[in-house]
């Protein structure tokens, strides 16, 4: 059987998110608990977690995590990694054995800093540098994969259940200001970690519920500009997406949702204000290669805060609710009231609508 | 009889107990087969003359006609066929080049017929066009590489000109001359109507026509007729005419005989007198000559209006196209070898050229490999003949087809393929004023309208079931397509994987 990326796998899934608006840190007990009342939305064929704020004592160094089929992969990679980057920490990420999770790769962390003389070589930035980085191991380097590769953050995922994931990660021993989770349920047996969500580069992460119609039209459109869709999986091009418009494009949030999710044209045609009307139209009409289709929900999460967004015609469920310094987002509400069971007012955004938290200025995270 | 009598291809087959000998048949016909015998109160027929067009079967009031084959024919041979045998007959009473109209009859491979669309089931909910927004609206041009924002961090909405569509179809080019004042005014007054455009072709644009140049493309061919400033600024865009997929690397001929009136006037040649356009564009034997043409065009029109460069589909298509867009050029139309004409050689209509299918797919993996294919947009044309062609041409990664056989079937063509006679029955190839009247412009353009809005009606069923709510989401989307009976190299040229897999 063809493993994921040599054959397109559609999925269903579940979602959930917390993050504290004072960047106040918490662990990843809450949002591993939050999956179990959504255990039927996933199929134990994948699940993970991102995490951000875990590493304030290496914040300076991108954490490159990795899944390697063996000792040898790792140490070419590393003598490859060392030829571009000064590695500062070198571990095993620490797992709990449990009998719910096996066969698992060798799974190790890296917190590297990009050499200066490589990056005036190249004449690129630090992150355009990592990303390439990144893409280079993943499409070439066989045996090796980087799944998170952001600075103070990190993502965990596994084949398996995802409350179980959280329990194998031992993510009760991290503290994150902001958290997101993924139960999959894909329609193939792919049994490959990599496979699992959240799918991220550099710190943007996603997690993704949904089946989009679109899929090819992105994939063939954000592959002209060096991105390698080598999962074949809506979170992998959703995520390039992203990254291509907010970090290359310069976009914010609000104008990157309305690419994506971008409100029909009937509605920009009743928009009473011509400056708005302008900019809908212009976002549309720049790209249109970019606007995604069919069913999705996702939250995105990026160093300092969320998105969180529905297609424009909201064919997937996701809820919002807020207590405090906190908001969570879900799948299902029940999943909100496992973290917060006296949460405030949980509403659902409107299609297209998208929902962005990022924790207050000035806090140190 | 001699050895020049070739049996005629056609049997007129007359009802005697229907026909009520009121001479509709003889009235309607421009080639003279029906004749009234006034001694024996019938009508006969001269079968010889007849091209199987049906007018006087669609006019027949007692349904008493119909044409069909002839089925006196040579001894069968596979290699020497009826038609080769008798065009050699042709060729050697005349000595000439054999003529034809329309596109290759032949049967060669078309290959929309072996691609099938995707639909969703289970995993993604496919989309009702009745009760959910469902989007056809497209934008030609080309698009700006950066984001820019000025100095207060507002985005700098500006894009080079764009053409807007409601739907990705638009007619494409037919020169006032080759067809009638009247198909031509259908043709404008529908693409108003509709929210696409037309275009001109290559015989200019007559003064009645001007205000609908909101929905015109004007075109620029290698005879340059009709050319001057009000006519290129009169249009919606501009379009350089390389070639046209009936007849690659010649150009056109109109006939004296087709040089009357208003035509000549419009055209600006003298009544009588054979417009020829020539093969090349004598100011372009190369790319950077074309690139010379665009600015000059884009000059003369304050760069406000989009160049289309319109080519046939020949082999090296996805360079020669790679090489527009990066001329300036803001949309490249290319046309198959299937595409429609009001004369050529029948030799290179039916030998010259590739199939659009195959020049899309390569053309529009070429420019995104090479990290361009935002800087054109990409317009087929060359016998897309339904809504469901043009659904398979979107997801291969047109972002808007030509359409033009399609339409002329609309205002009554039957397909006869004897245009160049200048006799056409339905008043659309053709410059007599008793044959043009026959075509009521109120008429075409609403069965023009009425053809497109059934066709959109389609489109729009065919995305949802494929959980698309808008035709950008579409363009380019090839895991929507599946090849039936293809080989690999035609599926991977196609970029597209085997249905089953």
């Amino acid at each position: 059987m063809n493993l994921e990326g040599q054959v397109r796998i559609p999925s269903g899934c579940a979602i959930a998110a917390v993050i504290s608006k004072e960047g106040k840190r918490m662990t990843g007990e809450a949002i591993t608990e939050a999956m179990e009342p959504m255990h039927d939305r996933s199929n134990g064929l994948g699940g993970g977690f991102a995490a951000y704020g875990i590493y304030p004592e290496y914040k300076e160094f991108y954490a490159l995590h990795f899944f390697f089929n063996d000792r040898d992969t790792r140490k070419n990679c590393e003598k490859f990694l060392k030829e571009r980057f000064e590695i500062v920490k070198s571990e095993l990420i620490p797992t709990r054995k449990i009998p719910e999770i096996t066969d698992e790769p060798i799974i190790w962390r890296y917190f590297v800093a990009p050499l200066k003389s490589m990056l005036v070589s190249m004449q690129l930035d630090e992150s355009e540098y990592v990303a390439r980085t990144v893409m280079k191991i993943n499409t070439e380097m066989h045996g090796a994969y980087v799944f998170s590769s952001g600075k103070n953050m990190g993502t965990f995922k596994a084949v398996g259940f995802p409350e179980d994931v959280g329990v194998f990660y031992k993510l009760d021993e991290y503290e994150g200001y902001s958290w997101t989770a993924h139960g999959r349920y894909p329609t193939n047996t792919p049994g490959w970690w990599g496979g699992a969500h959240p799918f991220t580069l550099l710190d943007y992460s996603i997690v993704h519920n949904g089946e989009i119609s679109s899929y090819d039209a992105n994939r063939r459109f954000i592959e002209m500009f060096g991105y390698k869709c080598t999962l074949q999986t809506d979170t992998e091009v959703i995520t390039y997406i992203m990254d291509y418009l907010i970090r290359r494009q310069g976009l914010n949030l609000e104008e990157t949702a309305n690419v994506i999710a971008a409100p029909f044209w009937q509605t920009i045609e009743n928009m009473d204000d011509e400056k708005e009307k302008e900019k809908y139209t212009y976002l549309r009409t720049m790209f249109p290669s970019l606007l995604v289709t069919g069913p999705f929900s996702i939250v995105f999460g990026f160093n300092g805060g969320l998105m969180a967004l529905n297609d424009r015609l909201k064919l997937r469920s996701m809820v919002v609710g807020e207590k405090d310094d906190k908001v969570y987002i879900a799948s299902e509400e029940a999943a909100i009231r496992v973290m917060e069971p006296d949460v405030k007012d949980v509403w659902a955004p409107a299609g297209g609508e998208p929902v962005i938290v990022k924790v207050k200025e000035g806090v140190d995270l | 009889m001699s050895v020049e009598f070739i049996y005629p291809e056609f049997e007129v087959v007359r009802n005697k107990d229907r026909c009520i000998a009121c001479r509709v048949c003889e009235r309607q016909c421009a080639n003279e087969v029906h004749k009234y015998d006034k001694d024996r109160g019938v009508l006969i027929s001269d079968e010889s003359k007849c091209v199987d067009c049906q007018r006087c079967v669609s006019l027949c009031p007692t349904r008493a006609l119909k044409i069909i084959k002839s089925d006196c024919t040579l001894k069968e041979n596979a290699n020497w066929k009826n038609d080769t045998i008798k065009e050699i007959y042709k060729q050697a009473n005349s000595g000439g080049v054999l003529l034809s109209s329309m596109g290759n009859p032949n049967p060669l491979p078309v290959y929309w017929d072996k691609i099938l669309i995707n639909a969703s089931q289970v995993t993604n909910p496919p989309i009702d066009p009745l009760r959910e927004p469902m989007e056809t609206r497209v934008f030609l041009g080309k698009k700006n590489e950066k984001v820019t924002r000025d100095e207060n961090g507002n985005l700098k909405c500006k894009l080079p000109p764009q053409i807007e569509l409601s739907m990705p179809v638009m007619f494409s080019a037919m020169s006032y001359g080759s067809i009638s004042y009247n198909a031509h005014e259908s043709l404008a007054r529908a693409a108003t109507e509709l929210g696409i455009l037309y275009n001109t072709g290559e015989g200019g644009l007559h003064e009645d026509f001007y205000c609908y140049g909101e929905n015109t493309i004007v075109q620029v061919a290698s005879g340059r007729f009709g050319v001057h400033k009000d006519y290129l600024e009169a249009g919606r865009a501009v379009e350089i005419k390389m070639g046209q997929g009936a007849k690659p690397g010649i150009g056109g001929h109109l006939p004296g005989t087709k040089i009357v009136g208003d035509v000549s006037r419009t055209r600006m040649i003298p009544e009588g007198s054979d417009a020829i356009s020539p093969a090349p564009h004598h100011d372009i034997y190369s790319i950077e000559d074309l690139r010379q043409l665009v600015f000059s065009l884009k000059e003369a029109t304050e760069y406000k209006k989009p160049v289309i460069v319109k080519v046939a589909a020949v082999h090296n298509i996805a360079a020669i196209a790679s090489g527009i867009a990066r001329s300036g050029a803001d949309i490249i139309a290319i046309d198959g070898f299937r595409g429609g004409t009001g004369a050529a050689p029948t030799r290179i209509r039916d030998n010259v050229g590739i199939p659009i299918e195959l020049a899309l797919a390569s053309v529009d993996q070429r420019l995104r490999d090479e990290g361009i294919r935002n800087n054109v947009s990409l317009v087929v044309g060359g016998s897309i003949r339904s809504a469901s062609d043009v659904v398979k041409a979107i997801a291969l990664g047109a972002d808007a087809c030509y359409v033009a056989t399609a339409a002329l079937l609309a205002l009554g063509c039957h397909l006869c393929r004897t245009c160049q006679t200048g006799k056409c029955n339905w008043g659309i190839a053709t410059q007599r004023p008793d044959l043009v009247k026959r075509l009521n412009p109120n008429v075409g353009s609403e069965r023009l309208v009425r053809l497109m809005t059934a066709w959109k009606h389609e489109i729009k069923e065919l995305m949802g079931g494929m959980g698309i709510n808008s035709i950008e989401a579409l363009r380019g989307n090839r895991l929507m397509l599946r090849g039936v009976g293809l080989n690999t190299r035609e599926l991977a040229i196609l970029g597209i994987s085997h249905a089953g897999e």
